[in-house]
């Protein structure tokens, strides 16, 4: 027997998305692009000193003492070995995936909670989101959007949005069931239930899944940097690439500290949800 | 007035309902039902009509289909086949609109394990219904502050359902249901999960509420002591049947089957009257730590010559009298350590009538009923020892 080739016809796909669908992968790049540029140069524009010492009130106010006497120190273990720059850059590639991945993922999470069927056709997709290996569409991806920061915040996404859409429809189905026959018994329609009960409960899972978002948009950094994302990824990878074993370790402890600095935070902010 | 009226209302659960109802017909039982065909039968031919201002019980064991009925009277469950009338006006079948619009107006519901919303204060689940109504804020404020009051919980608006005890949370639960003002209140198991003691205190407030608002009420039970106590007519179900419907009188000297006559017996019977069923709280109990003078004092203000002492966790430590505390006053001592009389009458809750007379004789102090712990749950005064032999109430 011949062997199948399932691939011919994904290829054939790419060929027909790229020849047809130009317009619209344009439109979408320059949005991305912008965002990500945005975020960049807001990040930039502040002296580093005093976005350290923001994000130390933040994560005092938020996660408490310890986590804020960590995110000083780290991050001015970051500025000091001169991987300030980059970082942000990082930075605004993580946060622009993760607000594109919420954006679609959080409505996606709740339409799912709300009807079986969207639920049981999306599960496999976020399935495949999740398990195919991220080269596989980074190269279309490449195709679709050229070199750069917009191809690996694409490839982010997808591969950090599963997460934030499975929590959230679990969050949702999670909330107990007394409770929503109670809110029915009183005549809420579906909307009422949804934003006065079902979204206030299920809060702090759909957060744990922010969370979770945030963490793989960061472990995608150095796989983004290989098409030319930039950022922490880019010194990683030329740490690696060319044998400068010191600057890839810097480059790594600084995606470590910005990794943990981003968990602890959000995870308090779960928390937080969870105690009202 | 007929408030409601409920009539040949079926449920049938599984994928094929509608065919079933011949099959059940044709007389086949509910256990031939779910082994032939994998339908369970939820409520089977359900007929009965509620008067306006009546306490309708319906009572029945875990699994009779009287929590299911219940459900059919606002839709939360589907009926499968029948009419359910409200005012006249049939809800089975009618469109989302009106059944919104019964459901925010005409009935409220009160849950078995109370259903409150945890991420609001007690103030806003008071207020739920009129929210979803879309009532502006200061209504909301204050029909909430009213049913409150009304529920014996004032000045609780700010705290959430999770700072209150089993019994204020139903009294909220309670308070949610009376703000919208409804004809009808539907009491799922309502206070079946409360205290014995607390139990009480609450049916006999719920009888003070009704006394005055004249609702009308379906209150769902497994407990015959409450379907008696609160029911103007108890309907007993049995396998999705409701096997009869009558005044509490009509159902204790007439059973219609050896069904019900089961039940009855059990109450005709002292044995099956209880400890827990005849004990009340304390009028008052000292700490160890308290000296004589506020034993006095307690004892005074209540009117009452002895008084039990209680260690912090209300494990019963003995007792002490009038006399001996003031004997110990003239002495001048603070401590009454040494007039602790231990030797206290004690039972278990579920200890029956009968058993508890030989105590009630050879003492002269009420009987304390503790748990398996020694924690003192509630007292029996002598006398209505007696009285419960004798069937009277109190």
């Amino acid at each position: 027997m011949d062997k199948l080739q399932i691939g011919i016809y994904f290829e054939a796909l790419i060929e027909w998305l790229t020849n047809n669908l130009e317009p619209v992968f344009e439109g979408l790049r320059t949005g991305i692009l912008a965002l990500i540029e945005g975020f960049e140069a807001f990040l930039l524009f502040i002296p580093s000193y005093v976005l350290i010492a923001i994000l130390v009130v933040l994560a005092w106010k938020i996660a408490g003492k310890s986590i804020a006497i960590f995110t000083a120190v780290g991050l001015l273990l970051i500025d000091l070995m001169w991987l300030w720059p980059q970082t942000m850059q990082t930075l605004s590639l993580v946060l622009t995936s993760t607000v594109i991945a919420l954006l679609m993922g959080i409505p996606l999470g709740i339409w799912m909670s709300q009807h079986d069927v969207v639920d049981n056709v999306t599960r496999p997709i976020l399935d495949f989101m999740q398990t195919m290996p991220a080269f596989v569409y980074l190269i279309p991806a490449v195709i679709f959007f050229d070199l750069g920061e917009v191809p690996g915040a694409v490839a982010t996404v997808i591969f950090a949005m599963p997460p934030v859409v499975r929590l959230t429809n679990l969050g949702i189905r999670q909330v107990p069931e007394d409770v929503i026959e109670a809110a029915r018994s009183y005549g809420a329609t579906r909307k009422q239930m949804l934003i006065r009960v079902q979204l206030p409960l299920a809060m702090s899972t759909i957060l744990a899944g922010v969370n979770q978002t945030i963490m793989l948009a960061l472990s995608m950094v150095v796989i983004s940097a290989m098409i030319g994302a930039g950022g922490l990824g880019e010194e990683v990878l030329r740490g690696v690439t060319q044998m400068e074993i010191g600057k890839g370790f810097e480059g790594g402890i600084a995606v470590v500290i910005l990794a943990m600095v981003l968990d602890r935070i959000t995870q308090s902010l779960g928390n937080t949800g969870k105690t009202k | 007035m007929e408030k409601i009226k409920v009539k040949n209302v079926f449920k049938i659960f599984g994928p094929n309902p509608q065919k079933i109802i011949p099959l059940i017909e044709k007389g086949k039982s509910k256990e031939e039902i779910l082994k032939e065909t994998g339908h369970g039968v939820g409520v089977n031919n359900a007929n009965f009509a509620v008067e306006q201002g009546e306490i309708f019980v319906v009572m029945g064991l875990s699994g009779s289909g009287k929590s299911t009925l219940i459900r059919c009277l606002n839709r939360l469950i589907e009926p499968t086949a029948g009419e359910i009338l409200i005012d006249g006006e049939n809800i089975v079948g009618c469109d989302k609109d009106t059944l919104l619009q019964i459901r925010r107006k005409k009935m409220a519901m009160v849950f078995q394990n109370f259903a409150l919303f945890p991420h609001y204060t007690v103030g806003e689940n008071v207020a739920y219904g009129l929210e979803v109504q879309g009532e502006d804020l200061e209504t909301r404020h204050k029909k909430a502050y009213e049913a409150l009051e009304l529920v014996g919980l004032k000045g609780y608006e700010e705290s959430y359902p999770d700072q209150l005890s089993g019994g204020m949370q139903q009294r909220v639960g309670l308070a949610r249901a009376l703000a919208t003002d409804p004809d009808i209140l539907l009491m799922d198991e309502a206070f079946s999960a409360l205290d014995p003691l607390i139990r009480k205190e609450m049916q006999d407030e719920l009888l003070v509420l009704q006394a005055r608002m004249q609702k009308t009420i379906i209150f769902i039970t497994h407990d015959l002591d409450e379907a008696l106590k609160l029911g103007d007519r108890i309907a007993i179900m049995k396998d999705g049947v409701i096997v009869q419907i009558g005044t509490p009188e009509e159902i204790l000297t007439h059973p219609a089957d050896d069904y019900v006559r089961d039940f009855v017996q059990d109450v005709n019977r002292v044995k099956v009257l209880t400890a827990s069923a005849i004990m009340k709280k304390p009028d008052a109990v000292v700490s160890r730590k308290d000296g004589n003078k506020v034993a006095i004092r307690k004892m005074q203000e209540a009117g009452i010559s002895s008084i039990f002492v209680t260690d912090k966790e209300r494990h019963i430590r003995g007792i002490i009298t009038i006399d001996d505390a003031m004997a110990l006053l003239k002495k001048g001592e603070h401590s009454f350590e040494s007039i602790i009389n231990t030797e206290v009458p004690t039972t278990s809750p579920d200890t029956s009538i009968v058993d508890l007379l030989p105590i009630a004789v050879d003492t002269k102090y009420p009987i304390v009923v503790v748990d398996d712990d020694k924690k003192m749950l509630g007292i029996i005064v002598r006398v209505s020892v007696l009285s419960g032999i004798l069937g009277e109430e109190e």
